[in-house]
């Protein structure tokens, strides 16, 4: 399988994902933003098929189609008429209808599925320096908040007293989370990176109960995920980023079931 | 007589703007006094916190603080499926002193053990803080606090709910951090327990009263302080306030 340049190309982009989805699943998972992460991919669907259909790398789609997201669930998360997460539920519906809506049109090429689902063995040199620099630091900003982040999600009525603004690090995670979600939408699509995202960390939040290994087994796990989909895919001839996320999801199911 | 560790004039405040949750709080804790923070719930006790440690969004009138107070909250504020050892979280004590890009300094592992000694949880360092009793949980939160090592600690009804031999040693507690010289703010529901301390400040969505807890405690007072939460017993001298804990 590691003779393969195309599979070894795949597994070098998911190794780096790993390394920064991991840990910042677990951040997420402590914060009680599962659901923002979730959010937050499918509703960059547009920017991705918009960047497809002007031709321009999706990396830099993604990151348009993050911003957008992030603006629109923050609008619709403080309108006080509505309950939060409803606000966060229609916007991101409304995204993500809006970016079928744009793939599905008739000049579209026909690349939905790719945008959907992410094309890990068609990842390009430009994708897969853009995934690692994106990740190296998402890796390099969590290791410097790791305190302030620790605060706030411990005890969030104490963290200003301790030297943490509440609001202000878990707007920070939101921005990592935008940026992790734009470095991993290339090769994982829209709608299987969260798998990496939130799976990983929910297993290893179960296996120990310790922050800083659960940070490395998260990543470990993630990287885990991604070597076993890739031979998955390479031997059993199956989509390489579904079987990723299977991989993936399969963690927490086993932890659940042997703990 | 020296100078006050905490002082507010005319403090008032609240969390939208034209909406006070509190007004007209005057009051000065000099070291070595613990007051106690009476009123019931919706009153002002953790508006006033927040107004200390310059949390609410909208604050008139004077504050001055000695330093920087520590603060320990509710133990059922703090999340208990928070991955943490009780050393963990006492250490969080030095995380407002250290730059984002040091280590803890040993001296700072070193104090976090001791505050966990000082509240008799030496033995639990290592335990998860979730897996802990409310009272030890109390305690491991008055730890941190502990290695802040502030002036001024605002402890929000630290002995509530909390088992005797947690009560019995933080009780024990308050007498040390007198005796070293701070002051101690004490939100609390206990009117017996505030007869105990030096000063008592009672809040009605305004200040209704402040000064020496035999001056202060009188049935009018209470009736001010607590409307019909109170209820008085014999001869005025006995005073419970009823608990509606907030969700």
């Amino acid at each position: 399988m590691l003779s393969d340049p195309i599979t070894r190309r795949a597994l070098f982009e998911v190794l780096i994902l790993a390394l920064a989805l991991g840990p910042l699943g677990v951040w997420v998972l402590l914060h009680r933003q599962a659901y923002a992460a979730e959010s937050m991919s499918h509703g960059l669907l547009p920017g991705l098929v918009l960047a497809a259909l002007a031709g321009v790398p999706l990396v830099l789609g993604a990151a348009g189609g993050a911003l957008l997201a992030a603006g629109a669930i923050a609008l619709a998360a403080r309108d006080e008429r509505i309950r939060a997460d409803l606000g966060v539920a229609v916007a991101v519906s409304a995204l993500f209808g809006l970016g079928a809506l744009l793939a599905l049109a008739p000049e579209a090429p026909p690349r939905l599925e790719e945008l959907l689902f992410g094309d890990l063995l068609g990842i390009s040199g430009a994708d897969l320096l853009a995934a690692a620099g994106l990740a190296l630091a998402v890796c390099a900003a969590l290791a410097a908040a790791h305190r302030p982040l620790a605060l706030t999600a411990f005890d969030r009525g104490a963290a200003h007293a301790l030297g943490a603004r509440a609001l202000h690090w878990e707007t920070v995670l939101l921005v990592l989370l935008g940026v992790g979600t734009v470095a991993a939408a290339p090769g994982l699509g829209s709608l299987l990176l969260v798998a990496l995202v939130i799976a990983p960390a929910a297993a290893a939040l179960r296996v120990t109960r310790r922050l800083a290994p659960a940070l490395a087994l998260a990543a470990a796990i993630a990287a885990g995920a991604g070597f076993g989909g890739l031979a998955l895919s390479y031997y059993a001839d199956l989509a390489a980023g579904a079987s990723v996320a299977m991989c993936a999801v399969a963690a927490p199911i086993l932890t659940r079931l042997a703990t | 007589m020296s100078a006050p560790l905490v002082r507010t004039e005319e403090l008032s405040g609240g969390y939208r703007p034209g909406t006070d949750a509190l007004t007209g709080v005057t009051f000065a804790a000099e070291a070595g006094e613990v007051v106690a923070i009476l009123g019931p719930n919706g009153g002002g006790k953790s508006t006033l916190f927040r107004a200390l440690l310059g949390e609410l969004p909208q604050r008139r009138g004077t504050v001055e603080l000695a330093g920087r107070p520590a603060y320990v909250p509710q133990t059922e504020r703090a999340r208990l499926d928070f991955p943490v050892s009780a050393l963990d979280v006492a250490l969080m004590g030095a995380y407002g002193r250290t730059p984002w890009y040091r280590r803890l300094a040993r001296a700072d592992r070193a104090a976090a053990r001791a505050a966990l000694a000082r509240v008799g949880l030496e033995a639990e360092a290592g335990e998860r803080f979730g897996a802990l009793s409310g009272g030890q949980r109390q305690r491991v939160l008055i730890a941190r606090a502990l290695v802040q090592d502030a002036p001024v600690l605002l402890l929000d009804e630290p002995l509530s709910g909390v088992d005797a031999p947690s009560a019995a040693r933080i009780e024990a507690l308050f007498e040390e951090l007198r005796g070293e010289g701070r002051a101690l703010l004490v939100a609390t529901h206990d009117v017996r327990q505030a007869r105990s301390w030096q000063r008592v400040l009672c809040l009605h969505g305004r200040q209704i009263a402040y000064g020496d807890p035999a001056a202060v405690l009188t049935p009018d007072v209470l009736q001010a302080t607590y409307g019909a939460e109170l209820v008085v017993l014999g001869d005025g001298s006995t005073a419970i306030a009823v608990e509606h804990h907030e969700h």
